[in-house]
């Protein structure tokens, strides 16, 4: 434990270890086909991280337990579902109404707008969701906060499962099951329109792009005003209020800014899977976020990393290619069991997450302050915070 | 002995013109319980004033209202010449309030530093955006807090190599010093001390009083405190509140509360009763 910490406190350990897997990460493309199964894996990873970071400023940061975080996923997506593909037929006449997008999209009827412009779209209405799913909880504290986003989640999930009934001015909400799809492939400024049906390498580096501005965001963040309020805050409130911390709008800055990291990151994974699947709108999907940020170790940004990585790979490798295939198949079957790892994935997580609980409750990387606290000072509150 | 303490300064006369800190019958009932009723006071700028009375006579309550924890149910509180009533904790921080805890209440997995430049948020001005980018503004104005914080550290006495440290892992004396320079960082104008010397020796306390005075001195500090240790009471404030059962019922300098009948009643009991 020690050895960890002693580790990271060296230079080379802070900058060339971070520099090597960056430069890692942007060649590996090259050592791959342009379309591959482990870059598809990678991409998810790459999403995931994203979204388990922008989890991890509203929950790890500053400590507001946040169970419906699918909501953001659910915004992001929508907002490139409405703005980037036919679903509004019929705005702007025969033509549609297009913005900095290639020729042939150019042709589509309804609203297709630069990916660009769709970002900042999904990080917009994010941020504003992130603000509203605060207010009611701006009175609340820590069980009764993850209740009420629960609640919010489960409420946006359920309107886009159900947008298809839902219409406004002819138009509707959503596709409901069905998910709106096709969406336009994610058109850049200066770069050439992707295409996910022949090369999967911009769609990587995109998001790599994305994954390290908003790493570089929760790095700033964490050693600021902002960042040590959130951290005040987490620990205690009346004693933040007391010092200054407001603490309503220290709170809905966390739950803007989080929101608006799960937007950019909901919008990419829409535009990627091409398609608003309103089926993946569940409570399991903020579980499973969530899940990343505990695992990896709460408040702890590489540990994030290391968590949304892991748990990516054990859904999209390991369950389907190792444990339902080959020889663990094989003895399972001579067993005379018939299941599909596949169908209790979640079990599996849950069984992951028990174990990290008993094992090493502060998480795969810890968070330097919660690892003190938990190693060489338990009593009543540290074991309170681990559950939470 | 009292008699220092009243040599030593000059007799503050209790008026709410000229007061840093008034309130006008304030009172706090929860539920049916009245915790606090119709309380005035009024602090002379640069005085040291204490609130004192046995166990649940509503000292606390009385603080947290006057630090915003809690809204008075009825009655006014000015500060500073401006009415403070029910406002936000850290809108009354900013303007000029500061206060510890009766228990510790530091950010456990903070260092000691960290919790000072939490102290100064209020006096902050980083914004989102300009934390992100980190512009030169906000640099230096992180740098300058980061010394600032540690000068005020030293002044309260920790150990520079405890700067650093958990809070949670210092010592309790430590902790008392590193949330009273917590409380100093917001540069107040008033200082809220909840039982300054709980849990400290005679020595420790000693010099905890010497400390108050020269906070009044060098910061030109107006000190409102709550203590049951009646030593350090006597000899530190010009003037002195009692409480019981929520209520005012005696104030006055060191030596006429000493003397006060219902004073020693509430705390001995009536005589020949």
């Amino acid at each position: 434990m020690s050895a960890l910490r002693q580790l990271r406190s060296r230079p080379w350990a802070k900058y060339v270890l971070p520099a090597t897997a960056v430069v890692a990460a942007a060649l590996f493309p090259f050592f791959r086909p342009p379309l591959d199964g482990l870059m598809d894996d990678c991409i998810l990873a790459l999403i995931f991280i994203a979204m388990a970071l922008g989890l991890n400023l509203i929950v790890g940061f500053a400590g507001l337990l946040d169970l419906g975080y699918v909501a953001f996923y659910a915004f992001g997506a929508t907002v490139v579902g409405w703005w980037a593909s036919d679903h509004f037929t019929g705005v702007g006449g025969d033509k549609g109404v297009h913005v900095g997008v290639s020729s042939f999209v150019e042709q589509l009827p309804g609203i297709h707008l630069n990916f660009l412009l769709l970002i900042i779209g999904a990080m917009i209405v994010c941020a504003i969701a992130g603000a509203v799913i605060g207010l009611p909880t701006l009175r609340l504290r820590g069980d009764y906060i993850a209740i009420v986003t629960l609640a919010f989640g489960e409420i946006v999930g359920r309107f886009m499962q159900n947008g298809d009934e839902i219409t406004i001015h002819g138009y509707k909400l959503s596709n409901g099951r069905e998910s709106i799809s096709p969406l336009d492939q994610i058109d850049l400024p200066f770069l050439k329109q992707f295409d996910s049906a022949l090369n999967l390498r911009p769609f990587y580096w995109t998001m790599l792009a994305i994954v390290l501005v908003v790493l570089f965001v929760n790095l700033r963040l964490r050693d600021s005003r902002l960042g040590r309020a959130w951290i005040a805050l987490r620990e205690d409130e009346v004693a933040a209020a007391s010092m200054g911390v407001p603490l309503v709008k220290t709170k809905l800055t966390a739950y803007a800014t989080g929101g608006a990291v799960g937007g950019i990151a909901g919008a990419f994974y829409g535009a990627y899977l091409n398609s608003v699947n309103a089926n993946q709108f569940v409570f399991g999907f903020s579980i499973f976020i969530l899940a990343m940020v505990i695992l990896g170790g709460l408040g702890s940004i590489w540990g994030v990393v290391i968590g949304a990585v892991a748990l990516t790979f054990v859904n999209n490798r390991l369950i389907p290619d190792v444990l339902d295939q080959g020889a663990v198949n094989d003895f399972k079957n001579s067993l005379g069991l018939s299941f599909s790892f596949g169908e209790v994935a979640f079990g599996i997580f849950g069984f992951v997450l028990v174990l990290m609980m008993v094992l090493r409750p502060q998480g795969i990387l810890p968070e330097r302050r919660r690892q003190i606290e938990l190693t060489e000072n338990p009593g009543e509150e540290s074991v309170f915070e681990a559950r939470a | 002995m009292s008699v220092d303490a009243e040599t030593r300064a000059e007799p503050v006369q209790p008026s709410s013109d000229g007061a840093l800190l008034s309130t006008d019958r304030v009172s706090k009932a929860f539920g049916g319980l009245v915790a606090v009723s119709g309380i005035s006071i009024a602090v002379a700028p640069r005085s040291i004033v204490s609130i004192i009375g046995p166990n649940g006579a509503g000292k606390t309550t009385f603080f947290n209202m006057l630090t915003g924890l809690y809204q008075p149910t009825a009655g006014r509180i000015s500060f500073d010449g401006k009415d403070v009533t029910g406002r936000r904790p850290d809108i009354i921080t900013s303007l000029g309030v500061a206060r510890t805890f009766q228990n510790i209440r530091l950010f456990s997995t903070m260092s000691a530093l960290e919790n000072v430049m939490v102290g100064e948020h209020s006096r902050m001005r980083a914004g989102l955006f300009g934390s992100i980018l980190r512009t030169p503004g906000v640099r230096r104005e992180e740098r300058e807090v980061r010394e600032r914080a540690a000068d005020t550290l030293e002044y309260v006495g920790l150990n520079s190599s405890l700067f650093d440290t958990m809070s949670s892992t210092l010592s309790y004396g430590d902790q008392r010093r590193v949330e009273i320079a917590r409380a100093l960082a917001s540069t107040p104008k008033l200082l809220l001390l909840d039982e300054p010397t709980a849990g400290m020796n005679p020595q420790e306390s000693a010099r905890l009083t010497e400390f108050m005075e020269r906070l009044r001195g060098e910061r030109d500090l107006t000190i409102l405190l709550i203590e049951h240790d009646m030593k350090v009471v006597m000899g530190v404030s010009e003037h002195i509140t009692v409480l019981d059962h929520g209520e005012k019922i005696a104030e006055g300098g060191p030596q006429e509360i000493r003397n006060n009948q219902r004073v020693i009643e509430a705390y001995l009991g009536k005589q020949g009763g």
